[in-house]
């Protein structure tokens, strides 16, 4: 089956855009990742997600588009639920946006970049120009179809970076550590534009001046499971809590 | 300074540089193949393949001499042709007693060896005119509309990405290495298998690295869709003067040809 023929279901209000349920993960060499993690995220929210280096911040976002698969437990996007055969349905929900912009960028040029995601999606050329100009005017770097990523600053790439996966149009964001390794300005930027799209988000980082920002929640993960879920302005203002887990007032 | 090293297009605005793509490829490998397919001695069709190839060079404004510079680097290579001075049977020229053997030198051989170091020449100038005058997205593009397949465009759009980033990660690594390398007055940098072994373990972690991060590049394509099918959008269509000149190319460089056979 195409992918152009699958329907893609219509959010409603009421569904949570992600939900996990009881979620477990180890890695093949046994270690343990995430245990027992249970999250509900509603549709529009955005979320951040802190924790200690290995805390399982990234396996927790690999596993809501199915690259990793839950050992245990369940996870849903909208009413979708991630197994092997949901996979390319659940592609198309999330956009998942990796820490490194070079991992990201495997393409010469920004545009080709872009368009991979909606291509694979199957659709028409035309649609998949339409939607290369849109994500790239979303992120503010229209213009720079014919660049390489090679030839760009970080925060370029980052911005870039996030438009590849705006132009398939998904419904959830996951972005991992998106402010790492940017200059002032590039930060203010990437302040402004997660606070203008209006997609469900879960993005890991350890900038807390970042969280107090964009997110009005904010979940801390330890050793694999959720040690808070609470308002970003509880948690910032629990100076205990801040220092149990290693984290820094904004 | 990764990109000097490895980029050889020369940005211009000649007709060279406006041909497309495609037309300066499919020309390109027409020569190499015609003048490979010249007979021993076919020197009317060399001048004119090379007088074909150096007006080509000097419409497209990159200099003649930049383009010879660079043919250079494949001289070494054609050491290897220097036995069929001696091997093919003719008319002895002169001995060369190397101690136990003697080798001789025939005319037969020597003319080979000329045709095959002219054309070998010619064909590398033409390949370093298409590489200076066209980017290289351009040649993958042109690779892809005449249908080389996926895979191959692919892998090599993967190797000029990710070229500059390892080029990079190596010079890094490089650096990090010279500010450690310190050396007390008088003694010497260590021994050589010391040396070799620090060399070594560069190139390790360089691998590493790279794999590493081929892995994370591939689940970035699972992440957007990929299922073991590249797709890309068609090629623009071909512009009717290009076409043309094209053609206009490729009949003279087969009429040469077609000559040297004749004549």
């Amino acid at each position: 089956m195409a992918i152009h023929e699958l329907e893609l279901p219509k959010l409603h209000t009421t569904t949570p855009a992600i939900t996990l349920n009881q979620l477990s993960f180890a890695y093949p060499d046994g270690r343990v990742a995430l245990q027992n993690v249970s999250v509900t995220i509603n549709s529009g929210e955005k979320v951040a997600l802190v924790g200690p280096n290995g805390a399982g911040k990234s396996t927790l976002l690999l596993h809501l588009n199915g690259v990793l698969g839950a050992l245990d437990g369940s996870v849903r996007i909208a009413d979708v639920e991630v197994r092997r055969d949901t996979l390319r349905k659940v592609r198309a929900l999330v956009g998942l946006v990796f820490q490194d912009p070079d991992d990201q960028l495997f393409s010469p040029t920004v545009f080709d970049d872009v368009a991979f995601g909606p291509l694979h999606m199957g659709l028409a050329e035309a649609e998949v120009r339409a939607r290369v100009v849109w994500a790239l005017e979303q992120v503010g770097m229209q213009g720079f179809e014919d660049r390489m990523p090679h030839h760009m600053s970080v925060g370029q790439r980052k911005r870039v970076a996030v438009a590849t996966v705006l132009s398939m149009e998904p419904q959830v964001l996951a972005l991992d550590e998106p402010s790492a390794g940017l200059d002032p300005r590039a930060r203010r930027g990437l302040v402004d534009l997660l606070q203008s799209l209006s997609q469900t988000m879960l993005v890991s980082t350890h900038d807390m001046r970042l969280i107090a920002e964009v997110f009005p929640r904010t979940i801390i993960l330890a050793n694999g499971q959720v040690a808070h879920d609470a308002p970003t302005d509880e948690i910032l203002s629990n100076r205990a809590l801040l220092e149990e887990y290693g984290l820094e007032m904004p | 300074m990764a990109q000097q090293l490895l980029d050889r297009y020369i940005a211009g605005s000649s007709v060279i540089h406006a041909l497309d793509a495609r037309v300066k490829l499919v020309l390109t490998i027409a020569l190499i193949v015609c003048a490979s397919l010249l007979p021993v001695g076919a020197w009317l069709a060399l001048t004119a393949f090379t007088a074909l190839v150096w007006a080509a060079i000097i419409a497209s404004g990159v200099g003649l001499p930049t383009i010879l510079r660079r043919s250079l680097l494949a001289l070494p290579f054609l050491l290897v042709v220097v036995t069929v001075i001696f091997s093919v049977p003719g008319r002895p020229i002169f001995r060369l007693p190397l101690g136990f053997v003697t080798l001789t030198a025939t005319d037969a051989g020597l003319l080979r060896f000329i045709t095959i170091v002219w054309k070998s020449w010619i064909s590398m100038q033409a390949a370093l005119l298409l590489t200076a005058t066209t980017h290289f997205l351009d040649v993958l593009r042109a690779l892809q509309a005449l249908h080389m397949p996926k895979i191959i465009v692919a892998l090599m759009s993967f190797m000029y990405r990710y070229l500059f980033i390892l080029v990079e990660e190596a010079q890094r690594l490089l650096r990090a290495r010279d500010c450690r390398s310190a050396a007390l007055q008088g003694s010497g940098g260590g021994s050589l298998l010391w040396r070799a072994q620090v060399t070594g373990r560069l190139v390790g972690t360089l691998f590493l690295r790279s794999f590493e991060r081929s892995e994370r590049i591939y689940v970035a394509m699972l992440s957007r869709g990929y299922t073991g099918e590249l797709r890309s959008l068609r090629a623009q269509t071909l512009d009717r003067r290009d076409l043309r000149v094209g053609l206009v190319v490729g009949a003279i460089l087969l009429i040469i040809t077609a000559q040297a056979f004749v004549g």
